[in-house]
Protein backbone atom coordinates (compact mmCIF):
# COMPACT_ATOMS: atom_id res chain seq x y z
CA UNK A 1 0.00 0.00 0.00
CA UNK A 2 2.72 2.63 1.07
CA UNK A 3 4.54 2.09 -2.07
CA UNK A 4 1.25 2.81 -4.46
CA UNK A 5 1.27 6.17 -6.57
CA UNK A 6 -0.97 7.86 -4.55
CA UNK A 7 0.78 7.39 -1.30
CA UNK A 8 -2.50 6.95 1.22
CA UNK A 9 -1.79 8.41 4.86
CA UNK A 10 -0.81 6.65 7.84
CA UNK A 11 -4.37 6.89 8.91
CA UNK A 12 -5.99 5.72 5.88
CA UNK A 13 -3.44 2.57 5.08
CA UNK A 14 -4.18 1.86 8.87
CA UNK A 15 -7.69 2.08 8.52
CA UNK A 16 -7.47 0.13 5.34
CA UNK A 17 -6.06 -2.95 6.98
CA UNK A 18 -8.60 -2.78 9.47
CA UNK A 19 -11.49 -2.55 7.06
CA UNK A 20 -12.86 -6.44 6.57
CA UNK A 21 -14.09 -7.44 3.05
CA UNK A 22 -17.65 -8.29 3.44
CA UNK A 23 -20.89 -8.46 1.66
CA UNK A 24 -21.23 -4.62 1.79
CA UNK A 25 -17.80 -3.97 -0.09
CA UNK A 26 -17.26 -1.25 2.11
CA UNK A 27 -17.08 -0.57 6.13
CA UNK A 28 -19.67 -1.87 8.50
CA UNK A 29 -21.59 1.38 9.39
CA UNK A 30 -23.65 0.09 12.36
CA UNK A 31 -22.27 -1.79 15.02
CA UNK A 32 -24.62 -4.87 14.51
CA UNK A 33 -26.08 -5.66 11.46
CA UNK A 34 -26.66 -9.28 10.94
CA UNK A 35 -27.51 -8.42 7.27
CA UNK A 36 -23.47 -8.46 6.52
CA UNK A 37 -21.10 -11.43 6.43
CA UNK A 38 -17.23 -10.99 6.75
CA UNK A 39 -16.20 -12.81 3.61
CA UNK A 40 -12.15 -12.72 4.60
CA UNK A 41 -13.24 -14.33 7.96
CA UNK A 42 -14.94 -16.55 7.15
CA UNK A 43 -12.74 -17.96 4.03
CA UNK A 44 -9.68 -17.92 6.48
CA UNK A 45 -11.15 -19.57 9.30
CA UNK A 46 -12.64 -22.07 7.24
CA UNK A 47 -9.45 -22.70 5.72
CA UNK A 48 -7.53 -23.09 8.76
CA UNK A 49 -10.49 -24.62 10.24
CA UNK A 50 -9.62 -27.51 7.17
CA UNK A 51 -6.53 -27.55 7.83
CA UNK A 52 -6.83 -28.04 11.38
CA UNK A 53 -9.14 -31.00 10.94
CA UNK A 54 -7.12 -32.18 7.98
CA UNK A 55 -3.93 -32.92 9.43
CA UNK A 56 -6.07 -34.53 12.63
CA UNK A 57 -7.67 -36.96 10.27
CA UNK A 58 -4.17 -37.38 8.51
CA UNK A 59 -2.80 -38.39 11.69
CA UNK A 60 -6.15 -40.32 13.04
CA UNK A 61 -5.93 -42.37 9.80
CA UNK A 62 -2.54 -43.40 10.13
CA UNK A 63 -2.29 -43.72 13.64
CA UNK A 64 -0.84 -47.37 15.01
CA UNK A 65 -0.49 -48.55 17.97
CA UNK A 66 3.35 -49.41 17.06
CA UNK A 67 6.19 -47.07 16.81
CA UNK A 68 4.85 -43.40 16.01
CA UNK A 69 6.09 -41.14 12.98
CA UNK A 70 7.79 -37.87 14.41
CA UNK A 71 4.30 -36.18 12.91
CA UNK A 72 2.31 -39.07 14.80
CA UNK A 73 3.89 -38.62 17.85
CA UNK A 74 3.61 -34.67 17.79
CA UNK A 75 -0.14 -34.80 16.98
CA UNK A 76 -0.21 -37.50 19.82
CA UNK A 77 1.37 -35.46 22.17
CA UNK A 78 -1.39 -32.24 21.51
CA UNK A 79 -3.95 -35.21 21.85
CA UNK A 80 -2.20 -36.69 25.98
CA UNK A 81 -1.70 -32.58 26.63
CA UNK A 82 -5.06 -31.38 26.16
CA UNK A 83 -6.64 -35.50 27.54
CA UNK A 84 -4.98 -34.41 30.33
CA UNK A 85 -6.30 -31.17 30.68
CA UNK A 86 -9.82 -32.39 29.70
CA UNK A 87 -9.45 -35.36 32.63
CA UNK A 88 -8.42 -32.42 35.33
CA UNK A 89 -11.42 -30.38 34.95
CA UNK A 90 -13.94 -32.55 33.63
CA UNK A 91 -14.85 -35.37 35.93
CA UNK A 92 -17.35 -36.84 33.11
CA UNK A 93 -16.09 -39.43 30.90
CA UNK A 94 -19.06 -39.45 28.68
CA UNK A 95 -18.87 -35.44 28.25
CA UNK A 96 -14.90 -35.79 27.75
CA UNK A 97 -16.00 -38.03 24.44
CA UNK A 98 -17.18 -34.70 23.28
CA UNK A 99 -15.02 -31.71 24.84
CA UNK A 100 -11.82 -33.07 24.79
CA UNK A 101 -11.52 -33.42 21.05
CA UNK A 102 -13.79 -29.83 20.92
CA UNK A 103 -10.68 -28.33 22.81
CA UNK A 104 -8.01 -29.72 20.55
CA UNK A 105 -9.72 -28.78 17.74
CA UNK A 106 -10.01 -25.37 19.06
CA UNK A 107 -6.83 -25.21 20.38
CA UNK A 108 -5.14 -26.28 16.45
CA UNK A 109 -7.42 -24.24 15.28
CA UNK A 110 -6.99 -20.96 16.98
CA UNK A 111 -3.64 -21.22 16.89
CA UNK A 112 -3.24 -21.46 12.79
CA UNK A 113 -5.60 -18.42 12.85
CA UNK A 114 -3.18 -16.70 15.32
CA UNK A 115 -0.64 -17.34 13.31
CA UNK A 116 -1.41 -15.37 10.00
CA UNK A 117 -0.22 -12.37 12.10
CA UNK A 118 3.18 -13.51 11.59
CA UNK A 119 2.45 -13.31 7.68
CA UNK A 120 3.53 -10.43 6.51
CA UNK A 121 0.94 -7.80 7.41
CA UNK A 122 1.19 -6.55 3.44
CA UNK A 123 1.59 -10.08 1.61
CA UNK A 124 -1.99 -11.14 1.46
CA UNK A 125 -3.74 -8.18 1.15
CA UNK A 126 -1.51 -6.95 -1.37
CA UNK A 127 -2.00 -10.13 -3.66
CA UNK A 128 -5.57 -9.67 -3.10
CA UNK A 129 -5.83 -6.28 -4.44
CA UNK A 130 -3.57 -7.49 -7.47
CA UNK A 131 -6.61 -9.69 -8.01
CA UNK A 132 -9.58 -7.37 -7.07
CA UNK A 133 -8.03 -4.79 -9.32
CA UNK A 134 -7.62 -7.60 -12.04
CA UNK A 135 -10.76 -8.67 -11.94
CA UNK A 136 -11.82 -4.57 -12.62
CA UNK A 137 -12.48 -3.31 -8.60
CA UNK A 138 -11.29 -0.29 -7.15
CA UNK A 139 -8.14 -0.91 -5.10
CA UNK A 140 -9.41 1.31 -2.67
CA UNK A 141 -11.90 -1.21 -1.77
CA UNK A 142 -9.80 -4.03 -1.45
CA UNK A 143 -9.78 -4.69 1.70
CA UNK A 144 -8.46 -7.93 3.40
CA UNK A 145 -7.98 -9.24 6.91
CA UNK A 146 -6.29 -12.35 7.59
CA UNK A 147 -6.52 -12.90 11.22
CA UNK A 148 -9.54 -14.57 11.91
CA UNK A 149 -9.27 -14.53 15.51
CA UNK A 150 -8.78 -10.37 15.44
CA UNK A 151 -12.67 -10.46 14.05
CA UNK A 152 -14.62 -10.33 17.33
CA UNK A 153 -17.63 -11.97 15.02
CA UNK A 154 -14.99 -15.15 15.19
CA UNK A 155 -14.12 -14.97 18.75
CA UNK A 156 -17.54 -14.31 20.30
CA UNK A 157 -18.82 -17.03 17.87
CA UNK A 158 -16.74 -19.47 19.66
CA UNK A 159 -17.05 -17.96 22.87
CA UNK A 160 -21.00 -18.23 22.53
CA UNK A 161 -20.56 -21.89 21.32
CA UNK A 162 -18.80 -22.71 24.49
CA UNK A 163 -21.53 -20.58 26.34
CA UNK A 164 -24.38 -23.48 24.33
CA UNK A 165 -22.57 -26.08 25.49
CA UNK A 166 -22.39 -25.21 28.83
CA UNK A 167 -26.00 -24.46 28.67
CA UNK A 168 -26.63 -28.19 27.10
CA UNK A 169 -24.26 -30.07 29.72
CA UNK A 170 -26.15 -28.16 32.70
CA UNK A 171 -29.51 -29.15 31.19
CA UNK A 172 -28.18 -33.02 30.64
CA UNK A 173 -26.69 -33.02 34.21
CA UNK A 174 -28.55 -31.55 36.38
CA UNK A 175 -32.47 -32.09 34.07
CA UNK A 176 -33.87 -28.72 33.03
CA UNK A 177 -35.70 -28.07 36.42
CA UNK A 178 -32.62 -28.70 38.82
CA UNK A 179 -30.76 -26.13 36.73
CA UNK A 180 -33.42 -23.73 36.73
CA UNK A 181 -33.65 -24.59 40.48
CA UNK A 182 -29.83 -23.84 40.93
CA UNK A 183 -30.38 -20.56 38.83
CA UNK A 184 -32.21 -19.18 41.72
CA UNK A 185 -31.10 -20.73 44.24
CA UNK A 186 -27.26 -19.91 44.09
CA UNK A 187 -24.94 -18.32 44.77
CA UNK A 188 -26.89 -16.88 47.78
CA UNK A 189 -29.37 -19.55 48.92
CA UNK A 190 -32.96 -20.37 48.51
CA UNK A 191 -34.86 -17.92 49.60
CA UNK A 192 -37.84 -16.21 47.61
CA UNK A 193 -35.79 -12.76 48.20
CA UNK A 194 -33.25 -13.80 47.08
CA UNK A 195 -33.95 -15.42 43.49
CA UNK A 196 -34.22 -12.44 41.86
CA UNK A 197 -30.29 -11.51 42.79
CA UNK A 198 -29.44 -15.19 42.12
CA UNK A 199 -30.79 -15.02 39.31
CA UNK A 200 -29.00 -12.07 38.20
CA UNK A 201 -25.65 -12.72 39.25
CA UNK A 202 -25.74 -16.11 37.10
CA UNK A 203 -26.68 -14.31 34.03
CA UNK A 204 -23.84 -11.91 34.67
CA UNK A 205 -21.69 -14.61 35.59
CA UNK A 206 -22.81 -16.25 31.91
CA UNK A 207 -22.02 -13.26 30.31
CA UNK A 208 -19.26 -12.20 31.70
CA UNK A 209 -18.11 -15.47 31.05
CA UNK A 210 -18.72 -16.02 27.59
CA UNK A 211 -17.77 -12.13 26.18
CA UNK A 212 -14.54 -12.03 28.60
CA UNK A 213 -13.29 -15.74 27.27
CA UNK A 214 -14.27 -13.86 23.44
CA UNK A 215 -13.26 -10.79 23.99
CA UNK A 216 -9.74 -11.66 25.46
CA UNK A 217 -8.45 -13.40 22.42
CA UNK A 218 -9.91 -10.84 20.45
CA UNK A 219 -8.04 -8.34 21.97
CA UNK A 220 -4.95 -9.55 22.05
CA UNK A 221 -4.77 -10.67 18.41
CA UNK A 222 -6.64 -7.21 17.08
CA UNK A 223 -4.09 -5.48 19.50
CA UNK A 224 -1.22 -7.23 17.96
CA UNK A 225 -2.57 -6.91 14.27
CA UNK A 226 -2.17 -3.29 14.80
CA UNK A 227 1.20 -3.46 16.19
CA UNK A 228 2.54 -5.42 13.23
CA UNK A 229 0.70 -2.55 11.27
CA UNK A 230 2.20 0.12 13.05
CA UNK A 231 5.58 -1.51 12.64
CA UNK A 232 5.13 -1.86 8.89
CA UNK A 233 4.23 2.04 8.80
CA UNK A 234 7.87 2.49 10.11
CA UNK A 235 9.88 0.87 7.29
CA UNK A 236 7.00 2.39 5.01
CA UNK A 237 8.80 5.59 5.84
CA UNK A 238 11.51 4.12 3.15
CA UNK A 239 14.45 5.88 5.68
CA UNK A 240 17.20 4.14 7.07
CA UNK A 241 16.17 4.91 10.37
CA UNK A 242 12.75 2.89 9.58
CA UNK A 243 14.18 0.75 7.85
CA UNK A 244 16.23 -0.66 10.88
CA UNK A 245 13.43 0.35 13.22
CA UNK A 246 11.05 -1.97 11.05
CA UNK A 247 13.68 -4.81 10.61
CA UNK A 248 14.25 -4.46 14.63
CA UNK A 249 10.66 -4.38 16.25
CA UNK A 250 9.14 -6.63 13.37
CA UNK A 251 11.64 -8.83 14.31
CA UNK A 252 11.31 -8.71 18.33
CA UNK A 253 7.52 -8.50 17.88
CA UNK A 254 6.83 -11.68 15.61
CA UNK A 255 9.09 -13.42 18.00
CA UNK A 256 7.23 -12.41 21.35
CA UNK A 257 3.96 -12.93 19.44
CA UNK A 258 4.74 -16.27 18.60
CA UNK A 259 4.79 -17.35 22.17
CA UNK A 260 1.25 -14.61 22.18
CA UNK A 261 -0.39 -17.14 19.74
CA UNK A 262 0.31 -20.23 21.16
CA UNK A 263 -0.97 -18.68 24.70
CA UNK A 264 -4.38 -17.46 23.63
CA UNK A 265 -4.89 -20.96 21.88
CA UNK A 266 -4.17 -22.60 25.13
CA UNK A 267 -5.91 -20.23 27.12
CA UNK A 268 -8.93 -20.24 24.64
CA UNK A 269 -9.15 -24.18 25.08
CA UNK A 270 -8.44 -24.44 28.71
CA UNK A 271 -11.38 -22.01 29.33
CA UNK A 272 -13.52 -23.85 27.00
CA UNK A 273 -12.76 -26.93 29.44
CA UNK A 274 -12.97 -25.09 32.75
CA UNK A 275 -16.35 -23.66 31.54
CA UNK A 276 -17.65 -26.85 30.33
CA UNK A 277 -16.35 -28.52 33.41
CA UNK A 278 -17.76 -25.83 35.88
CA UNK A 279 -21.62 -26.71 34.31
CA UNK A 280 -21.28 -30.57 35.16
CA UNK A 281 -20.78 -28.63 38.86
CA UNK A 282 -23.75 -27.71 41.25
CA UNK A 283 -23.15 -24.69 43.44
CA UNK B 1 -15.08 -4.11 15.41
CA UNK B 2 -18.91 -4.20 14.39
CA UNK B 3 -20.85 -7.52 14.99
CA UNK B 4 -22.51 -9.38 12.04
CA UNK B 5 -23.69 -12.45 10.59
CA UNK B 6 -19.86 -13.70 10.80
CA UNK B 7 -20.52 -14.56 14.20
CA UNK B 8 -23.48 -17.05 13.30
CA UNK B 9 -20.99 -18.51 10.81
CA UNK B 10 -18.11 -19.11 13.11
CA UNK B 11 -20.36 -20.49 15.26
CA UNK B 12 -21.76 -23.00 12.86
CA UNK B 13 -17.92 -24.05 11.90
CA UNK B 14 -16.64 -24.35 15.47
CA UNK B 15 -19.34 -27.23 16.49
CA UNK B 16 -18.44 -28.79 13.00
CA UNK B 17 -14.92 -28.98 13.39
CA UNK B 18 -15.56 -30.09 16.31
CA UNK B 19 -18.20 -32.64 15.44
CA UNK B 20 -15.74 -33.92 12.89
CA UNK B 21 -12.57 -33.97 15.29
CA UNK B 22 -15.18 -36.21 18.26
CA UNK B 23 -16.11 -38.31 15.41
CA UNK B 24 -13.12 -38.81 13.16
CA UNK B 25 -9.83 -38.12 14.92
CA UNK B 26 -9.84 -38.42 18.73
CA UNK B 27 -10.90 -42.27 19.14
CA UNK B 28 -8.50 -43.82 16.69
CA UNK B 29 -5.60 -41.77 18.50
CA UNK B 30 -6.99 -42.28 21.57
CA UNK B 31 -7.29 -45.86 20.72
CA UNK B 32 -3.42 -46.12 19.32
CA UNK B 33 -2.20 -44.46 22.22
CA UNK B 34 -4.05 -46.80 24.74
CA UNK B 35 -3.28 -49.99 22.59
CA UNK B 36 0.63 -48.63 22.90
CA UNK B 37 0.61 -48.09 26.44
CA UNK B 38 -0.84 -51.90 27.01
CA UNK B 39 2.26 -53.01 24.65
CA UNK B 40 4.26 -51.02 26.63
CA UNK B 41 2.87 -52.79 29.79
CA UNK B 42 2.87 -55.91 28.63
CA UNK B 43 6.54 -55.72 27.73
CA UNK B 44 7.38 -54.39 30.76
CA UNK B 45 5.86 -56.98 32.64
CA UNK B 46 7.60 -59.57 30.18
CA UNK B 47 10.94 -58.24 30.82
CA UNK B 48 10.38 -58.29 34.34
CA UNK B 49 9.24 -61.77 34.50
CA UNK B 50 12.29 -62.98 32.33
CA UNK B 51 14.45 -61.42 34.73
CA UNK B 52 12.99 -62.98 37.76
CA UNK B 53 13.30 -66.36 35.35
CA UNK B 54 16.93 -65.27 34.68
CA UNK B 55 17.72 -65.31 38.59
CA UNK B 56 15.57 -68.19 39.06
CA UNK B 57 17.84 -70.31 36.72
CA UNK B 58 20.82 -69.04 38.12
CA UNK B 59 20.20 -69.89 41.26
CA UNK B 60 19.00 -73.85 39.78
CA UNK B 61 22.46 -73.49 37.70
CA UNK B 62 24.31 -73.33 41.15
CA UNK B 63 22.03 -75.28 43.20
CA UNK B 64 23.08 -78.31 40.47
CA UNK B 65 26.53 -77.06 40.22
CA UNK B 66 26.55 -77.80 44.16
CA UNK B 67 24.94 -80.85 43.78
CA UNK B 68 27.50 -82.51 40.76
CA UNK B 69 30.11 -81.27 42.84
CA UNK B 70 28.94 -83.26 46.09
CA UNK B 71 28.15 -85.88 44.15
CA UNK B 72 31.65 -86.13 42.46
CA UNK B 73 33.19 -86.00 45.93
CA UNK B 74 30.93 -88.89 47.04
CA UNK B 75 32.29 -90.84 43.98
CA UNK B 76 35.67 -90.14 44.92
CA UNK B 77 35.45 -90.94 48.16
CA UNK B 78 33.93 -94.04 47.73
CA UNK B 79 36.71 -94.86 45.08
CA UNK B 80 38.96 -94.01 47.60
CA UNK B 81 37.48 -96.40 49.48
CA UNK B 82 37.39 -99.09 47.20
CA UNK B 83 40.99 -98.59 46.54
CA UNK B 84 42.63 -98.39 49.89
CA UNK B 85 40.48 -102.06 50.63
CA UNK B 86 41.73 -103.67 47.06
CA UNK B 87 45.40 -102.41 47.90
CA UNK B 88 44.55 -103.61 52.07
CA UNK B 89 43.27 -106.95 50.01
CA UNK B 90 46.43 -107.63 47.59
CA UNK B 91 48.88 -106.46 50.57
CA UNK B 92 47.46 -109.62 52.73
CA UNK B 93 47.35 -111.81 49.75
CA UNK B 94 51.27 -111.07 48.78
CA UNK B 95 51.72 -111.43 52.31
CA UNK B 96 50.34 -114.38 53.00
CA UNK B 97 52.00 -115.52 49.78
CA UNK B 98 55.55 -114.25 50.59
CA UNK B 99 55.13 -116.58 54.17
CA UNK B 100 53.87 -119.23 52.34
CA UNK B 101 56.71 -119.10 50.26
CA UNK B 102 59.03 -118.44 52.75
CA UNK B 103 57.99 -121.70 54.83
CA UNK B 104 58.12 -123.97 51.38
CA UNK B 105 61.73 -122.41 51.12
CA UNK B 106 62.45 -123.16 54.44
CA UNK B 107 61.40 -126.56 54.91
CA UNK B 108 63.31 -127.21 52.01
CA UNK B 109 66.36 -125.62 53.37
CA UNK B 110 65.83 -127.61 56.22
CA UNK B 111 65.24 -130.81 54.52
CA UNK B 112 68.28 -130.43 52.59
CA UNK B 113 70.34 -129.66 55.53
CA UNK B 114 68.91 -132.47 56.79
CA UNK B 115 70.17 -134.55 53.77
CA UNK B 116 73.44 -132.96 53.60
CA UNK B 117 73.80 -133.56 57.60
CA UNK B 118 72.86 -136.98 56.40
CA UNK B 119 75.30 -137.39 53.86
CA UNK B 120 78.10 -135.78 55.87
CA UNK B 121 77.21 -138.42 58.87
CA UNK B 122 77.66 -141.64 56.53
CA UNK B 123 80.12 -139.74 55.17
CA UNK B 124 82.31 -138.80 58.31
CA UNK B 125 81.27 -142.73 59.78
CA UNK B 126 82.56 -143.86 56.61
CA UNK B 127 85.64 -142.16 56.72
CA UNK B 128 85.82 -142.97 60.78
CA UNK B 129 85.25 -146.61 59.41
CA UNK B 130 87.54 -146.24 56.77
CA UNK B 131 90.25 -144.59 59.17
CA UNK B 132 89.94 -146.80 61.57
CA UNK B 133 89.98 -150.07 59.05
CA UNK B 134 93.52 -148.21 58.43
CA UNK B 135 94.33 -148.50 61.60
CA UNK B 136 92.97 -151.36 63.00
CA UNK B 137 93.26 -153.37 59.57
CA UNK B 138 91.22 -156.44 59.51
CA UNK B 139 90.08 -156.33 62.83
CA UNK B 140 87.17 -154.76 62.39
CA UNK B 141 84.67 -156.22 60.98
CA UNK B 142 82.12 -154.35 59.06
CA UNK B 143 79.45 -156.43 59.68
CA UNK B 144 80.54 -157.32 63.15
CA UNK B 145 80.87 -153.60 64.11
CA UNK B 146 77.76 -151.98 62.32
CA UNK B 147 76.02 -151.73 65.68
CA UNK B 148 78.84 -149.81 67.09
CA UNK B 149 78.95 -147.92 63.73
CA UNK B 150 75.32 -146.60 64.01
CA UNK B 151 76.23 -145.78 67.59
CA UNK B 152 79.06 -143.86 66.37
CA UNK B 153 77.12 -142.15 63.64
CA UNK B 154 74.05 -140.90 66.20
CA UNK B 155 76.71 -139.95 68.00
CA UNK B 156 77.76 -136.76 65.55
CA UNK B 157 74.39 -135.76 64.85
Amino acid sequence: MTASAHGPTASEYVVHHLTHLNTLGGPQKDIVDFSVINLDTLFFSVLLGGLTVYLLYRAARKATSGVPTRFQAAVEILVEMVADQAKGVIHSAESRKFVAPLGLTVFIWIFFMNAMDLVPVDLLPRIWEGIYVAAGGDPHHAYLRVVATADINATLGMSIGVLLICIYYNVKIKGFGGWLHELFTAPFGSHPLLYPVNFLMQIIEFLAKTLSHGLRLFGNMYAGELIFILIALLGGTATVLGFVGHVLAGTAWAIFHILIITLQAFIFMMLTLVYVGQAHEGH
Amino acid sequence: MNLNATLIAQLVVFFILGWFTMKYVWPPIVKALDERSAKIAEGLAAADKAKADLALAEKKAVEELRKAREEAAQLRAAADKQIAKLMEEARAEATRLIAQAREAAEQEARAAVERIKDDLREEVARLAVAGAERILRREIDAKAHAELLANLKQELV
